[in-house]
């Protein structure tokens, strides 16, 4: 699968890049090269390492290990103004734009040394439009802007500063079919003038459709590249997700009778928009579901629904026999819900407060942490000792902010603190996501000797690895919808990989 | 327990910022009064603000900074929580007015009638601020702009009734005034002629600690700081975003009726133009500010402020430099220390990850 290079000497060189965060490796040995005049995909689900990268080759962050190879020589990128300076640019996800300025006004906003503010910057502007087809008119505010125009102008910025090699992040998670084919329309023209185009996706239509090589990211590094004529949705799949299999561990079922949680057609729409479609599952006290799909399928809705972060639509939600479709979160959380978020960071930790506090977070009204409407702090400073001794936190003290230590033990002591007061159902979304390997077996650990003891667990991963390693059951989620279930033990990969992505190459 | 020497390094490191501030508002004064061309020299503008304050300033001090810690205390209730209630100052005026036209009515017996008086005032003040919160919660709209249209309306539905219904004494109009058991008289440590240190004052100390109590000891006090510190965590963890809102609103307003009653029942014991105390609440929210909304730590900038204003009046006997100057010093004091506070933070997050590094060794790969 590795593509044929052709002989033309590459644009760009990513070589063995490499950055550290406090406790986390996010890139390592990463190897990229793009050609010119070419449209270059880079594939890996989220929390894979592909923003760091493109922070690193638009300058934002500065690589700890490796080189950038810009036309056969070294850069170092202090700023993204030195990458603009070598025409790189980039197209971020979420535009920058200001909505009450004209489209022409965006434009030159921040590059007014390059072509003045006057008639020179308006013939240069109209100029770029004519010659790549972007349809902009340059006296319209951009708050009377669709989000496709947005885009575009954003890209036309990215021209008008002089790039040659333009970051598209995610470019299509905004569109609708037809403006993404527009929008491939004119990234074909771009190309077709010289520009190479570094296309960001996990959407792996668009990148079969639109790319001349391909490189996948999985867990922090480049796992392998790809040639867009010969290879098959399926086989990007098992690139991004992992295909080596392990046996599942968890040989001997100990599945009960009673039903512990259950969900009966369950739908949210937003908007005009089903993003839960009719969802029904049960789960057994002592079962884990794993529920497997490609990220934005529902995965986040579903345990934002099951949390009582959002209301269901219409279906209902059953724990323990009792109809808590109604319940707030903290009356779910007090019925005995153990919630490992999918960020930690934004919904499972006070990041500036210390450990102790930290195991107050979602026990406010119990035991051992609050003592009616006062807080207990020996008891919580004392079961945090025990978490941090159990779960083998690595801290100097239960007194460090949560800030301060590295992924891997931020997420052992979220899974310890949501493993206490004995908890009848866990849900874990992503628990091993950006933790190092040492606290991902200890945390996999931790969740088969739950469900020995009769926990109930929904796990959410995008890693094929830890949901065959640790299901019972295996659900698919596609659009929304629940679309196959699987035994971890005899499911292949390409069965898995085919059910996600539609059930077609 | 916490480690001693731990909590003696972070207590040097929280000191550190308002020390720095300080300094930094010092030079500036000077530098402020060196080009202001005034006849008198840096020297005698900090001779006579650190000069020893007469008896009658001391006790000055010790009022304005009761009032000016209750305000602080009423922003920092709403600070600590990610709301911005700047609506203080229209809370503690209307609830001000309120308390002293009831208390003046005499419908109650004496300490009944102040003490009514009193919750009075507290629940004029959250009601003005539950309006602002019911505003945030049901149709989304910014506290910090309507607490500050309440601001503007509180003194004209004021003047309006006071106008209307307020007895008129020479070139001023007044709320009856309390008379006999309705007032509270002070302590005059020294004499009759140093001035009296309000009673009521006491309302700081218990306002301090029970801040202290809520925010530090209670559920509800622990969810109010973990929606402060992250929204989305505190909802994740069952924390009702709009009942915190309403909540804390109502609690910050509450707080701010109590600003003015110290010296309602204490010494002024009618409302007028003259009598009423104006710009508390502004002042409390710097004071808030400067104090880093820590129940310590506003005492200690209500003092500094309180110090600030008593001391200058004697600029104008001493000097001719304008009273008004300590008022950049404030300013500047404020504006340093939220920078001052910033550099802190990142320097204790940094060092904190250092110490972790050290103590356990370093992960692999993610």
């Amino acid at each position: 699968m590795v593509a044929t290079q052709t002989a033309a000497a590459p644009l760009i060189e990513l070589r063995g890049i490499g950055k550290r965060f406090p406790g986390v490796v996010a890139n390592h040995d990463v190897d990229v090269t793009i050609r010119p005049g070419t449209v270059h995909a880079l594939v890996g689900e989220n929390g894979a390492g592909k923003s760091t990268l493109m922070k690193i080759l638009y300058g934002v962050q500065r690589p700890d290990d490796g080189a950038i190879v810009v036309d056969g020589t070294d850069k170092v990128f202090r700023s993204p103004s030195d990458a603009i300076a070598v025409g790189i640019g980039m197209v971020f996800q979420h535009f920058m734009l200001a909505d009450n300025l004209t489209v022409l006004e965006n434009c030159v906003l921040g590059a007014e040394k390059l072509h003045g503010i006057g008639g020179r910057a308006r013939r240069t502007f109209v100029d770029l439009c004519a010659r790549f087809g972007f349809d902009l008119d340059p006296d319209v505010l951009v708050e009377e802007l669709g989000v496709a125009a947005r885009q575009r102008l954003e890209i036309v910025k990215v021209l008008y500063r002089g790039a040659k090699v333009i970051i598209l992040d995610e470019p299509t998670a905004v569109l609708v079919p037809q403006e993404v084919d527009a929008l491939f329309d004119n990234l074909r023209d771009l190309r077709a003038s010289g520009h190479s185009l570094l296309f960001i996706s996990h959407k792996l239509d668009e990148v079969l459709a639109i790319s001349d090589d391909i490189t996948v990211m999985r867990r922090g590094t480049t796992v392998g590249h790809a040639d867009p004529a010969t290879a098959t949705k399926r086989q990007l799949a098992e690139l991004m997700v992992g295909s080596e299999l392990p046996s599942p561990e968890t040989a001997e079922s100990t599945v009960q009778e009673t039903v512990m949680l259950r969900l009966d057609d369950v739908s949210l729409v937003e908007g005009e928009r089903a993003v839960l479609d009719a969802i029904s599952f049960a789960i057994h006290k002592g079962e884990v579901l794993g529920i497997a799909g490609v990220e934005g399928n529902g995965q986040t809705e579903l345990v934002e629904v099951i949390m009582g972060l959002a209301h269901a639509t219409s279906g209902t939600i059953t724990l323990d026999g009792e109809d808590i479709t109604a319940y707030t979160t903290r009356a779910r959380r007090e019925a005995g819900i153990g919630y490992v978020p999918e960020d930690r960071h934004r919904h499972g930790l006070l990041l500036d407060a210390p450990l102790w506090e930290n195991r107050i977070l979602g026990h406010q009204t119990r035991r051992p942490s609050a003592r009616g409407p006062w807080i207990d702090r020996a008891g919580a400073r004392q079961d945090t000792e025990r978490i941090v001794e159990q779960y083998d936190v690595r801290t100097p003290s239960i007194d460090t902010n949560a800030r301060a230590l590295s992924g891997g033990n931020q997420q052992k002591l979220i899974v310890g603190r949501e493993m206490s007061g004995d908890p009848v159902l866990l849900i874990a979304s992503h628990p091993t996501r950006g933790v190092d390997v040492g606290a991902q077996a200890a945390i996999w650990d931790h969740i088969r000797e739950a469900r020995r003891a009769g926990l109930a667990v929904l796990v959410i991963s995008a890693d094929l690895d830890e949901l065959i390693g640790l299901s019972d059951t295996i659900e698919v989620i596609l659009r929304g919808r629940l679309v196959g279930t699987f035994d971890p033990a005899t499911v292949t990969p390409a069965e898995l990989g085919a059910a996600m992505t539609g059930g077609h190459d | 327990m916490e480690h001693p020497v731990r909590v003696l390094k972070q207590a040097g490191v929280a000191l550190l910022a308002p020390a720095v501030a300080v300094a930094v508002a010092v030079v500036a004064t000077s530098l402020v009064i060196l080009v202001s061309g005034s006849q008198s020299g840096i020297g005698d503008f900090w001779s006579v603000m650190l000069g020893a304050p007469e008896h009658q300033t001391i006790v000055n001090i010790v009022n304005l900074g009761v009032e000016l810690y209750i305000a602080a205390v009423a922003a920092a209730i709403g600070f600590r929580m990610g709301l911005f209630n700047i609506g203080v100052e229209g809370q503690y005026g209307l609830a001000a007015y309120v308390a002293a036209v009831f208390a003046g009515g005499m419908f109650l017996p004496g300490p009944l009638n102040i003490i009514v008086a009193t919750v009075l005032a507290m629940v004029v003040g959250a009601a003005w601020a539950g309006i602002a919160a019911l505003l945030k919660v049901y149709r989304g709209v910014s506290e910090v702009i309507t607490t500050l249209m309440l601001n503007a309306i509180a003194p004209i539905i004021v003047t309006h009734f006071h106008n209307k219904y307020g007895e008129q004494t020479g070139y001023d109009i007044r709320t009856t005034p309390l008379t006999g058991s309705s007032t509270v008289a002070g302590w005059a440590p020294y004499g009759a002629n140093g001035g009296e240190i309000w009673t009521l004052g006491l309302l700081a100390v218990v306002v301090g600690v029970g801040f202290w109590l809520l925010l530090n000891r209670t559920r509800l006090g622990f969810d109010l700081r973990a929606t402060g510190l992250s929204p989305s965590a505190a909802s994740a963890s069952g924390v009702s975003a709009k009942k915190m809102v309403i909540v804390a609103m109502l609690l910050s307003g509450a707080v701010a009726g109590l600003v003015w009653i110290p010296d309602l029942f204490g010494h002024a014991h009618t409302y007028s133009d003259a009598s009423f105390a104006g710009g508390l609440g502004f002042t409390g929210l710097a004071v808030a500010l400067l104090g880093r909304n820590r129940a310590g730590g506003m005492a200690f900038g209500a003092l500094l402020f309180a110090w600030l204003t008593s001391q200058s009046d004697a600029l104008q006997i001493d000097t001719d430099i304008a009273p008004q100057i300590v008022e950049i010093t404030q300013g500047i004091c404020v504006l340093a220390v939220v920078v001052a506070y910033e550099l802190v933070h990142r320097y204790r997050a940094r060092s904190e990850q250092k110490a972790v590094a050290e103590a356990v060794p370093e992960a692999v790969a993610a």
